[in-house]
């Protein structure tokens, strides 16, 4: 969902890591049977009971854990938080490779799917049934399950439709209109640069979630998959539609240099000189809890766009729950997470704040006229809601795509801090991500 | 241990000395194999499996294949590590002079008996080593912060605009800082105490002879020192090559300056950790431990001829 800086943590870990070479390198032994696990089967694991480690950051499965236990006498649901994001993804991956503490359920984002669905590291879950809820979730959690492949991978926990939020008590002292598109919000940076000289119409640093969703609503699709046949291509027009504008932006010294999640970041926010944010919807909660000062003075609007009056969207950030194939018990872990997905665990969810992927929750009345005190009671599920309607579902990432993001500052991050632009930025960038490809066995069309 | 008797004169002993020779050699062992055991598992086990490692090359297309020395040629055409060494040795460069110069100033200073509050000092300059590099790496990266940090506060209180010490030219200098703040005191204590060890005697000699201060460092302490000299170069040698914790928890903080490959050991981190590239980030660790090895040994030699 959001990077929480791990470094420590991470610092630590690899100490230990040298120190014991404890990252280990198995061999493949296939696993990809298909599993066929029936609704009985279902029933009978959940009343014989068991333990269930489950991997996962995200804060609201908390509640729904405890209430699965209360549910189901028999059944311990272990909830661990490994690490948020990346973090998380190493921690899995080594005890895959280890064969070893592998958790029964993981939480994984949707750009990371394709690296575990591909070397089959996860359950495919149409052997439990799961192809039938396809209807049950909107389509851009959907197809991030699938990974570009015809499995299903793991049940959509939550999504990030994309919205603009942003600080009316700043846009009202200058006076200065919400953007309903991007030369709009090209303009209002420059207004809010010349009324106050102090503040920026939004922070980025070169951030790689960010950067992808943009390209995503401007229609450009870097990314072409096709099992292990892999294309990157940042030269396509939609490419070029984000990055003229988005250069201009950094020419002119328009974005605050500043890393998200930082305390510069939540600083920036609460006191006014970081007017605006373009992220996905589950950002409310994090405002609510981090930027309490400014409770009241944000408001969210609908993305802006490239054309005007147009609808595109995006996805920014959302995670799902996958089962690891190295995992056991698998009719309970799929019973917890249907039943945290796609069960009564969604409107628990719901109640402490994440935003769902059902495409009922989304549509319901209580839902969307839910009044945030925060945006000073506005609605803002409806607008939402609308994104989550409007995102186009043919984006794919990379198989590879935790590296790929890992790597993102190192070329195109070069476009925020010298004489690089954007696009040659993004272009060295694929070419990194078009050399790993091929180091890892991909066949990769330049 | 065996190779004090002559081999030849072995053949003819009576049993009973052999049987009492062998008790003993079991003896040695006995004492030994603690830390044989420790050493075998966390010093020899870690370097063999490396090397194993970086034999075979493992992709998420294709599982594992052993590849010879393949991903050796490959380290050594690789730019990015050529790079972070480039990088570490610049900062080696300067940064080490710089610290071993002060921590040596500090320490004849103490020494001179002439400072007032001697023992405060002491304690006081050695006090930042013993903040764990991480802490004291989350400090500094606060304080250099341009916008809510030290650095924005200066900048806002005086009018002034500093530049930003998290900028792409100048994070070399930033991590050299607080590198240097960190161990200062820790080399300033090891000059300290060999100063310590000079006999005095010495010192009234020179007296009789009339040698001023000055004098008396450069022809008593600094040659009687230059073993504990030598020491705190070759730690900081390979302190400058295994630079990591600065630049990894700096790096939340300038994304774009720290790239992944900014120092050897970050880089390997990142091809281990990022990019699942196991094979690749243990041939670097292993090239890069040879070359830190020999450096470290020439210093050495080189230190120690000087010394006879």
């Amino acid at each position: 969902m959001h990077k929480h800086s791990r470094r420590l943590l991470r610092g630590i870990g690899l100490v230990c890591a040298l120190a014991l070479g404890a990252t280990a390198c198995g061999s493949d032994d296939g696993g990809s049977s298909r599993k066929a696990v029936s609704q009985e089967d279902i029933q009978a694991a959940l009343k014989e009971g068991g333990t269930l480690t489950v991997w996962a950051w995200e804060p609201t499965l908390k509640q729904v854990a405890a209430d699965f236990e209360k549910k189901h006498p028999g059944v311990k649901v272990n909830l661990v938080n490994a690490g948020t994001n990346a973090d998380q993804y190493t921690a899995l991956q080594n005890a895959i490779s280890a064969k070893k503490g592998v958790p029964d359920v993981a939480q994984i984002e949707y750009y990371a799917m394709g690296q575990y669905a591909l070397t089959e590291q996860l359950t495919d879950l149409k052997g439990f049934g799961a192809d039938k809820l396809s209807g049950t979730f909107s389509p851009g959690p959907w197809n991030g399950v699938k990974a570009g492949g015809d499995g299903v991978y793991a049940l959509p926990m939550d999504s990030g439709p994309m919205a603009l939020f942003y600080n009316e008590k700043v846009f009202d002292e200058y006076d200065i209109e919400v953007p309903t598109t991007w030369a709009e919000y090209l303009d209002a940076a420059r207004e809010l640069r010349k009324a106050d000289p102090k503040a920026y119409i939004t922070a980025d640093a070169g951030d790689a979630g960010f950067a992808t969703s943009m390209l995503w609503q401007a229609g450009s699709r870097p990314y072409t998959v096709d099992g292990t046949k892999v294309k990157v291509d940042f030269s396509d027009q939609g490419a070029k539609t984000f990055t003229d504008t988005w250069q201009k932006l950094i020419d002119e010294k328009l974005l605050a240099p500043v890393t998200n999640w930082t305390d510069d970041w939540y600083k920036g926010l609460g006191d006014g000189t970081i007017a605006t944010l373009v992220t996905g919807a589950w950002m409310p909660a994090n405002l609510a809890s981090g930027v309490k000062d400014a409770a009241g003075d944000w408001r969210v609007a609908p993305l802006p766009q490239w054309t005007a009056g147009a609808q595109a969207s995006a996805e920014n950030g959302g995670s799902a729950l996958a089962l690891p194939e190295l995992g056991r018990n698998e009719a309970l872990a799929y019973a917890f997470v249907e039943y945290a997905n796609a069960g009564d665990g969604v409107q628990t969810r719901l109640d402490n704040g994440a935003f769902p992927a059902t495409t009922a929750d989304l549509r319901s009345t209580e839902f969307q006229d839910t009044a945030f005190p925060y945006f000073g009671g506005q609605k803002a599920n409806k607008i939402f809601a609308e994104s989550a309607a409007n995102v186009a579902d043919d984006w794919s990432y990379l198989p590879y795509q935790v590296y790929a993001n890992s790597i993102f500052n190192d070329t195109v991050g070069k476009a925020y801090v010298s004489d690089t632009t954007l696009s040659e930025g993004l272009r060295s960038w694929q070419e990194a991500s078009v050399k790993y490809g091929t180091e890892q066995g991909f066949t990769v069309e330049k | 241990m065996s190779t004090l008797q002559p081999p030849a004169a072995a053949a003819p002993r009576p049993a009973p000395h052999r049987a009492r020779r062998d008790r003993r050699s079991w003896t040695g062992w006995g004492f030994l194999g603690p830390f044989v055991a420790v050493f075998a598992l966390v010093f020899l086990a870690p370097i063999a499996y490396s090397v194993y490692l970086s034999l075979f090359r493992d992709q998420l297309i294709g599982g594992t294949t052993f590849v010879g020395l393949d991903n050796y040629t490959q380290a050594l055409k690789d730019d990015r590590f050529w790079a972070a060494l480039g990088r570490v040795s610049l900062f080696l460069a300067v940064q080490v002079p710089i610290m071993l110069g002060i921590a040596l100033l500090v320490a004849l200073a103490l020494d001179s008996g002439r400072l007032y509050g001697r023992d405060f000092f002491r304690i006081s300059i050695f006090l930042p080593y013993a903040v764990p590099a991480v802490v004291a790496t989350l400090m500094w990266g606060f304080m250099y912060g341009t916008r809510f940090g030290l650095v924005g506060d200066i900048n806002s209180a005086f009018g002034v605009s500093l530049p930003d010490p998290l900028s792409p030219d100048l994070v070399l200098a930033s991590i050299g800082n607080i590198v240097t703040w960190e161990f200062v005191g820790y080399n300033m204590l090891i000059f300290y105490s060999a100063l310590r060890v000079i006999p005095h005697s010495l010192y009234e000699a020179a007296q009789i002879d009339g040698a001023g201060q000055i004098r008396v460092i450069t022809a008593i302490k600094l040659p009687a020192i230059r073993g504990a000299l030598v020491i705190a170069t070759i730690f900081s040698i390979i302190g400058s090559f295994q630079l990591f914790n600065e630049p990894n928890i700096l790096q939340p903080l300038a994304p774009n300056a720290i790239t992944t490959d900014y120092t050897p050991n970050f880089y390997t981190y990142s091809l281990s950790f990022n990019g699942q590239q196991h094979n690749h980030s243990a041939t670097v660790a292993i090239v890069m431990g040879l070359i830190t090895m020999v450096i470290a040994y020439v210093v050495q030699l080189r230190g120690m001829r000087k010394g006879v």
